[in-house]
């Protein structure tokens, strides 16, 4: 089933176009790897399915709902209830606490502080941040910080995760951690993955894969030898 | 890597004399290891009895050389199988998917498309080795990412290349 669709997106920043008619589907629970060269337009993509993004021409459906043509407000909803984030480097909020970090998509939903400490609280278990959670951003690891992020992210129980480079700025070691956790934890539940990359490592994580090149997407999958 | 398929691509190109196919071959493919005359005319006896080329009339005073040969459809036929059929991803077995973009940029064959294909079979085989890491003991780890940073050295050049096509298809049809 389809939970996410691009159809003939067009975006462009000021004269520059960025995406020149994409069209793509995201089938619901798979993990989906959005690669290409720098300058493709993947980012442009990802920010246009996850609604940060608006397009100039196209549309963008999520879960059957047109998501390009409605208010800012629904789609800043959507944004906190239904989607979770990961980007390269953590963003993660230096004043606060690991734990007040990752439960800050619940507090700003307006959940209570004690059940969504309680809920942030329960990622750090199964991320291997045991023992972390007093910590500032500053005294992480950029490995722990990754794992923080993915926390974040998750904590909403998202329909979709967007992750767009999410072990650019990690070792390789480190990023295949976070690798193994994410897809660990998405496939347990049933979350849907929407992975922007450029490194087919990260790409192999994934059920199958879209190139990005001038602004449109090519598919090229189950391609035998 | 196929000798006879790659002397079959140079001979979609043009009716070539042995000689011809011998110096571009070298040229293009030989890369130190050149070709045996020898090597050159039993494989063009072999494409001969299987139809997929043949020789031309019997040339008057032009040297040793006294024919050319021709490809058949059937020739080109199978060199068009060849070069839409990426090549089995394991490391070490590349020379032939470096064969295969010249050629297709010789004879003006879509070498973009080609190494799409190649593209989608590395990333299917990097997949089935990073699900293999997952359950595998640590011996079975280490090859597999050992195979994962060859084939991912692979993928940088297929994309390295396909974002130099243009210039490099000028230079191989000098």
């Amino acid at each position: 089933m389809t939970i996410l669709q691009a159809k003939d997106v067009v975006k462009s920043f000021g004269q520059t176009p960025a995406l020149r008619g994409a069209s793509m589907t995201v089938r619901q629970g798979e993990i989906l790897a959005v690669m290409g060269p720098s300058g493709s337009g993947k980012s442009t993509l990802l920010h246009c399915l996850a609604g940060i993004l608006v397009p100039d021409e196209g549309e963008i459906w999520f879960d059957g709902q047109r998501l390009d043509t409605t208010t800012d407000e629904h789609r800043s909803e959507l944004r906190r209830d239904r989607f979770g984030f990961v980007f390269q480097t953590g963003q993660l909020v230096p004043e606060l606490t690991a734990e007040e970090n990752a439960a800050l998509p619940l507090l700003l939903g307006g959940a209570r502080r004690a059940p969504a400490i309680a809920e942030a609280r329960a990622w750090f278990g199964r991320l291997g941040l045991d023992g972390l959670e007093q910590r500032r951003s500053g005294e992480l690891s950029g490995g722990q910080a990754q794992r923080l992020a993915l926390a974040r992210g998750l904590v909403t129980g998202p329909q979709v995760l967007f992750a767009d480079e999410p072990t650019g700025s990690l070792d390789s070691v480190s990023g295949e951690i976070v690798m193994n956790l994410l897809t660990a934890a998405v496939r347990e539940q049933g979350t849907t993955v929407v992975l922007v990359t450029h490194d087919a490592r990260v790409a192999a994580y994934a059920d199958r894969e879209i190139i990005v090149r001038d602004g449109t997407v090519s598919t090229l999958t189950g391609v035998q030898p | 890597m196929s000798v006879p398929l790659t002397l079959l691509g140079l001979l979609e190109r043009e009716p070539s004399h042995g000689y011809d196919l011998k110096r571009d071959y070298d040229a293009y493919f030989g890369r130190g290891k050149p070709l045996r005359y020898s090597q050159v005319y039993a494989t063009l006896g072999r494409l001969t009895r299987d139809g997929k080329a043949t020789p031309g009339p019997v040339e008057q005073g032009a040297g040793p050389e006294r024919r050319r040969y021709i490809i058949t459809d059937a020739g080109v036929a199978d060199v068009e199988e060849w070069l839409s059929e990426p090549v089995q991803p394991e490391p070490d077995l590349q020379s032939e998917l470096f064969a295969k973009v010249v050629l297709a940029l010789i004879l003006d064959r879509p070498a973009g498309r080609y190494l799409d294909i190649q593209r989608a079979a590395h990333l299917q085989r990097m997949r089935e080795l990073t699900e293999l890491k997952s359950h595998g003991d640590p011996l079975d780890v280490l090859l597999a990412d050992h195979a994962l940073y060859r084939l991912e050295a692979d993928l940088r050049w297929i994309d390295h290349t396909a974002a130099r096509l243009e210039p490099l298809a000028k230079a191989v049809r000098r």
